[in-house]
């Protein structure tokens, strides 16, 4: 139907981009992740596995990885918390207000990332909004220091970037359930609530799985909310990473946590697709 | 051709107990009326049709009847209980749907198994009711198979089994039939009948289809716009239409719009006696009550000259249309095997002339 001339037009530039911008750099990380760095930081150009060993000897940066995994884990189960009833309420109850609430559900993904990081700090900081409220109230008689820069902030910022694309693929999947399954349910004698863990959950499970890989390969990665709310309680694994590309000048370490970083990420995606695929009907 | 109904024939349900009783039913949908004042009686073990054209709200009706819809107005009772403020789920009655709605995540078994598990049946019972529901349909071997790698006609009799299996003291079924090719559906329509008779469950037949509705119903509802034009069997509604759109839609038929004068009804130069009041009426007249004229004219008899304008073979049968002297147009059923001039004597029995009603939609 179309020349080769044409197809090749096409896709040369996507293809472009991908090598240049996606492949090159993660081939140069790869690269870099087996080299090493001089005292006086010079980059070698030897090849070992020193920086992966390094990464097995020094408990930091494992306990870190653990970290954000508990936090990641947090805002996913946080995310699907607040996200599954959301997307099951508009989907199935909102009636005529259905396109508003969604509307809604996505406005703040039109604000910038960082405002609404920082519209946290003002919430939970000493003088924020939170203690305020909590020392008006008679509740604390001072303000409560733990509430801002402590993994809870971190879980709480991320809970709430992330939870709309947690709700997006929920939201998609139950709008995507036959409404004559549910009255074929019903039919059958199914009560509400019978009907809701026997037809409407399972045929959610591909919604859950999307929106669960989304909040948490997301928040694992996240450096700038540890950044603006975590303090030093709430470093995560990418602050390590920007650490050791930038003030440390350790690049050759950072590569070696990004590749292992990739390679979990990776294997996760993939195991949660073939999950996806084991639930998806049509 | 008989012109009163034949008593062996009458409805299997006529003199059985009353099951379901829809009362003085309405419903609408915002400004629009879907169904006025209907009121329908359906017996113990009855084959029912609720036939009507896309629009006449059958299956509205039939949505009533399940619990998926509530009335506006009216009441509808199922052996001595109010059913219409009950939820689907606390009503004995269970549909098959026309998408035949299996759960995709359920194997054809656990399927059928679905009525029972939610009500808690102990699972030997499950196992030995559902084996059994699934031989009745034919599908035992596919009891582990995927609702989705199954054919539509496979698909319908676990739609049949999963609603069965509950033993509901009525089965509602909408269009059940429709998705299947014309083979299939006329196979269907037989073990749909037979099975029927089998159990002794009462069904009502959601259907636009007339020819179904009179092949496997005990009694046909005619639904027209969301009121009932009709309600009889499919003899009686095909030789004693009440209405001119129930003759109409059921087979084909002349309509012939006579002024009765002092006994005698008159039509475009055709004239028969009849016991209707005087004043214009309207009767129909089925093509193959009208045959060629043979023996001595008599009284019961209206006999005209007709010129054939067009003529449709179909193999046991041909199709004619004939015009009268005086111009009015008429369709004519007869025997395929016979040859016809151009021109030709034809009769029909006065009492052939069945007065119907002119309703307006």
């Amino acid at each position: 139907m179309f020349s080769r001339a044409y197809k090749l037009a096409v896709s040369l530039p996507p293809l472009a981009w991908v090598v240049l911008f996606l492949l090159t750099p993660y081939l140069l990380l790869l690269v870099y992740s087996f080299w090493s760095v001089t005292p006086s930081q010079q980059i070698v150009h030897t090849w070992g596995l020193q920086n992966y060993l390094e990464l097995l000897h020094v408990p930091v940066y494992f306990q870190v990885l653990l970290r954000s995994m508990r936090i990641a884990t947090s805002v996913t189960l946080l995310s699907l918390l607040l996200g599954f009833p959301l997307a099951y309420y508009v989907s199935f109850h909102a009636g005529k207000k259905k396109d508003l609430l969604y509307q809604l559900v996505i406005i703040p993904l039109w604000v910038s990332y960082l405002v609404r990081a920082y519209a946290w700090k003002t919430i939970l900081g000493s003088e924020g909004v939170l203690n305020t409220l909590l020392q008006y109230l008679h509740i604390t008689s001072h303000p409560q220091g733990y509430l801002l820069y402590s993994p809870l902030a971190v879980v709480l910022t991320l809970t709430h970037i992330y939870t709309p694309f947690a709700f997006l693929p929920i939201y998609a999947a139950l709008e995507h359930i036959p409404r004559k399954l549910i009255e074929a349910s019903h039919d059958l004698g199914a009560t509400p609530a019978q009907t809701f863990w026997r037809v409407i959950v399972p045929l959610s499970i591909p919604g859950v799985v999307a929106g669960a890989t989304f909040s948490f390969v997301l928040s694992l990665g996240d450096f700038l909310a540890p950044l603006l709310v975590g303090g030093p309680s709430g470093v995560m694994i990418s602050n390590i990473v920007v650490s050791l590309f930038g003030a440390a000048y350790n690049w050759p370490l950072g590569a070696a946590i990004s590749a292992c970083m990739m390679v979990l990420v990776l294997t996760l995606l993939f195991a949660t697709e073939r999950l996806e695929k084991k639930w998806s009907f049509t | 051709m008989g012109t009163k109904p034949i008593a062996a024939l009458a409805p299997a349900g006529a003199e059985a107990k009353s099951l379901l009783s829809v009362r003085s039913v309405a419903k609408r949908f915002g400004s629009n009326v879907v169904l006025r004042n209907i009121s329908l009686d359906v017996a113990e073990g009855e084959f029912l049709s609720i036939l009507g054209e896309s629009g006449s709200g059958k299956t509205t009706l039939l949505r009533l009847i399940a619990g998926f819809e509530r009335c506006d107005s009216g009441e509808i009772w199922m052996t001595g209980e109010r059913l219409d403020p009950l939820p689907p789920y606390k009503r004995q009655v269970n549909t098959v749907f026309q998408s035949y709605a299996l759960f995709p995540h359920l194997s054809v078994f656990d399927n059928v198994a679905y009525g029972l598990r939610v009500q808690k049946a102990p699972a030997i019972e499950v196992k030995g009711r559902v084996e059994q529901a699934l031989a009745m349909v034919k599908m035992s071997s596919f009891a582990n198979a995927s609702p989705e790698k199954i054919s539509g006609g496979q698909q319908q009799r676990v739609a049949l089994a999963r609603a069965l299996v509950n033993r509901p003291k009525l089965l509602l079924l909408d269009e059940p039939l429709s998705a299947l090719d014309a083979n299939l559906r006329r196979q269907m329509q037989v073990e749909l009948k037979v099975l029927q008779r089998e159990i002794g469950i009462a069904f009502v037949f959601v259907t636009h289809d007339q020819e179904e509705a009179m092949t496997m119903s005990d009694r046909i509802a005619l639904l027209r716009s969301g009121e009932l034009e009709q309600v009889a069997t499919p003899r009686e509604i095909y030789a004693r239409p009440a209405t001119a759109y129930t003759a109409q839609f059921i087979g084909q038929t002349n309509l012939l719009h006579a002024h009765v004068t002092a006994g005698i009804a008159e039509c475009a130069g055709l004239r028969w006696s009849t016991s209707e009041p005087d004043g214009p009426t309207t009767f129909s007249v089925r093509p193959e009550s009208i045959v060629a004229a043979s023996g001595a004219s008599s009284n019961g008899l209206v006999r005209f000259h007709a010129t054939v304008l067009s003529q449709l073979f179909q193999g046991a049968a041909q199709l004619l249309q004939v015009e009268t002297a005086s111009g009015y147009r008429l369709n004519v059923r007869m025997p395929g095997g016979k040859t016809v001039a151009s021109g030709l004597e034809l009769e029909f029995a006065a009492s052939d002339a069945v007065r119907v009603r002119e309703t307006q939609a």
